[in-house]
């Protein structure tokens, strides 16, 4: 570190009063956004949990769904066509509904769905009790040991259970990276058992999961599906179609959009204001610099260097006092749907610098007015 | 070698315009040689501070000339100016202006940090002149567990580090009480002032006058011819 950013540094640490203010306007407004875009994050994470689980490539679905939980059934025919086209390897049906899993004590617990294709069980979970096979078997069912698996009274293997007016029996118990959005539990089962627990229209796929015999192939495939008058997305595409529909349709995209405008202008005036302050309160230190010889823009180099080193400390805490506060809330809440991703960082990394280069544009102004005749006068 | 240090002609600088147009300085011209002592002493709004920073390269003047070891002072550039005072001057403030929240031996390292000296290098350097103004024990302490007098001290220390021909001192004795003020000066005649260096003072603190080479006394913006002018 040069030595002049040097003196800038401890100008500011030394003066433990003024540079805690400042930290403590910043933390809290680093806490603030990467607390706001976190949950909604979370939240997004857990609403595509299915397609992050299923890892299909390429997913075929009816045009007006916007998310899993709201499928829209298409008929056999889809699934028929979407296996004809050059360059699927292969395609199977997926089924996603909703229904009522009697407990122990009369009380009735929601729970989804999902039905695999029969023959390939294409998307299965990762089971760490059972074998996949036995879905095959009367009744069979998996059961998803996520935060919501409680709420099921943590059934064992071997658990029988009322779904929907029928026995099911658990035959596995599997970890999936992702639980749902809503609070309830996931059972797994084949495509055509599901189809006849759950009442359902005369059509019954959910989705159809394409496996494409390469990446190439993907946007001919695209091509012949939308032909069809299917909409067609990769998995990406997928999770971004849902984020976007709630982010944009369910008033979560604007909520989180005023809380992390607000956090950010809370960090913006707190910040900006005290580091105001603090270098009005050396303005003559900084004059008798420049009269001894400092030029201007060393005295800027000191001042953003100042605005830097606090905005970066300030952003450090916020987001260990964030992890901190995540990391308890889910010792809590097991199901607390909040996640703090590259990309809440970097938003907030960037808001952070913005705070900070606007802070240090007030005060670089200030700084490089002041005339150091204005020192000999007293 | 070039005996005279300053050699200000004609200095004029005013402040406001039309009928509220005041004259700080007018016509002032003198010459400041090197191993002197200069007092510019007068009243309050005589233009001595006026007349202290334009010869420092800090107030532009309506009109004159500076020369300070033949450079043409305000025929400087921004930036060349600011280098001219790194290495040219050394200040001492009326009030210091020493950095609280940095220790002694940092505030002294400071024209040598603006060198781009080496943090370490300039550290080391600048407790070579607090030993020399006799504070090398307070060199760890913040300025503000220092008394006054010792304040004074470490402003001249950082003053020196720089290596000016030329020192200027503000008020020097303003912040202090007499005896301690006596004692600085004194210690500055004796240790601060050589054959390469020219102390311009500025004071009205008649019971340091006796240190002083020579006295230019201001009255309204002038240099008082004759009267009160002296060579002590």
């Amino acid at each position: 570190m040069s030595g002049i950013l040097r003196i800038a540094y401890k100008l500011l640490v030394n003066d433990k009063g003024k540079f805690a203010a400042l930290l403590m306007g910043l933390t809290f407004s680093v806490f603030l956004m990467v607390q706001m875009t976190s949950m909604f994050a979370g939240m997004m994470k857990k609403a595509s949990a299915t397609v992050t689980n299923t890892g299909a490539k390429v997913w075929v679905m009816d045009p007006a769904v916007t998310n899993v939980s709201s499928a829209i059934p298409m008929p056999d025919y889809v699934l028929d066509a979407v296996r004809s086209i050059a360059g699927v390897k292969y395609a199977v049906p997926l089924y996603s509904g909703g229904a009522l899993v009697r407990l122990k004590d009369g009380t009735y617990q929601p729970v989804t769905v999902l039905g695999l294709d029969d023959t390939s069980l294409f998307g299965r979970p990762n089971l760490i009790q059972g074998k996949i096979e036995d879905l095959y078997a009367e009744n069979g069912f998996v059961v998803v040991d996520d935060e919501e698996y409680p709420k099921l009274e943590s059934p064992k293997i071997g658990t029988d259970f009322e779904l929907n007016d029928n026995r099911g029996v658990i035959v596995g118990i599997a970890k999936v990276p992702a639980s749902g959005l809503f609070g309830i539990p996931t059972l797994y089962t084949t495509f055509r058992r599901a189809t006849q627990y759950i009442p359902s229209m005369r059509y019954t796929i959910s989705f159809i999961l394409v496996e494409p015999q390469s990446t190439a192939t993907i946007p001919h495939i695209q091509e012949e599906v939308r032909r069809l008058g299917y909409r067609v997305l990769t998995e990406q595409g997928l999770i971004d179609r849902i984020t976007n529909w709630y982010m944009l349709h369910t008033g979560m995209g604007t909520n989180l959009l005023l809380m992390t405008a607000i956090s950010f202008i809370v960090g913006l005036s707190i910040s900006g204001q005290t580091f105001y302050t603090f270098v009005l309160e050396n303005m003559e230190k900084f004059g008798a610099l420049k009269a001894i010889g400092a030029k201007g823009r060393e005295l800027v180099a000191m001042i953003f260097f100042q605005a830097a080193v606090t905005g970066l400390a300030g952003y450090g805490l916020g987001i260990g006092l964030c992890a901190g506060l995540i990391a308890l809330a889910k010792l809590r809440v097991p199901d607390y749907a909040s996640i703090i991703t590259y990309s809440n960082l970097a938003l907030a990394l960037g808001m952070v610098l913005v705070i900070s280069g606007f802070s240090g544009y007030i005060a670089v102004r200030k700084v490089l007015r002041i005339d150091p005749y204005d020192i000999f006068r007293g | 070698m070039e005996t005279v240090a300053i050699r200000a002609t004609g200095l004029t600088k005013s402040f406001g315009q039309g009928e509220s147009k005041m004259y700080a300085v007018r016509e002032v011209t003198f010459e400041a040689r090197f191993k002197e002592m200069l007092y510019i002493v007068g009243p309050s709004g005589s233009g001595k501070t006026t007349l202290l920073s334009i010869i420092s390269g800090i107030l532009r003047p309506d009109a004159g000339q500076v020369l300070v070891e033949g450079v043409d002072v305000w025929g400087l550039k921004e930036n060349a100016l600011a280098d001219f005072r790194l290495q040219k001057l050394g200040f001492v403030f009326q009030d210091f202006h020493l950095f609280p929240h940095l220790k002694t031996v940092e505030n002294v390292a400071i024209p040598l940090v603006l060198k781009r000296r080496p943090w370490g290098d300039a550290i080391r350097e600048a407790t070579k002149y607090l030993e020399v103004v006799g504070l090398a024990n307070r060199a760890e302490l913040n300025p503000t567990r220092l008394s006054g007098g010792e304040q004074q001290r470490v402003a001249i220390a950082r003053a020196l580090a720089s290596g000016p021909d030329l020192m200027i001192f503000d008020e020097p004795t303003a912040s202090l009480d007499g005896d301690t003020g006596r004692k600085i000066v004194d210690f500055v005649k004796r240790e601060v002032l050589t054959e390469h260096r020219c102390i311009v003072v500025v004071t009205h603190d008649e019971r340091i006058y006796e240190f002083a080479d020579r006295i230019l006394n201001m009255e309204d913006g002038r240099l008082l011819q004759g009267k009160g002018v002296a060579d002590a």
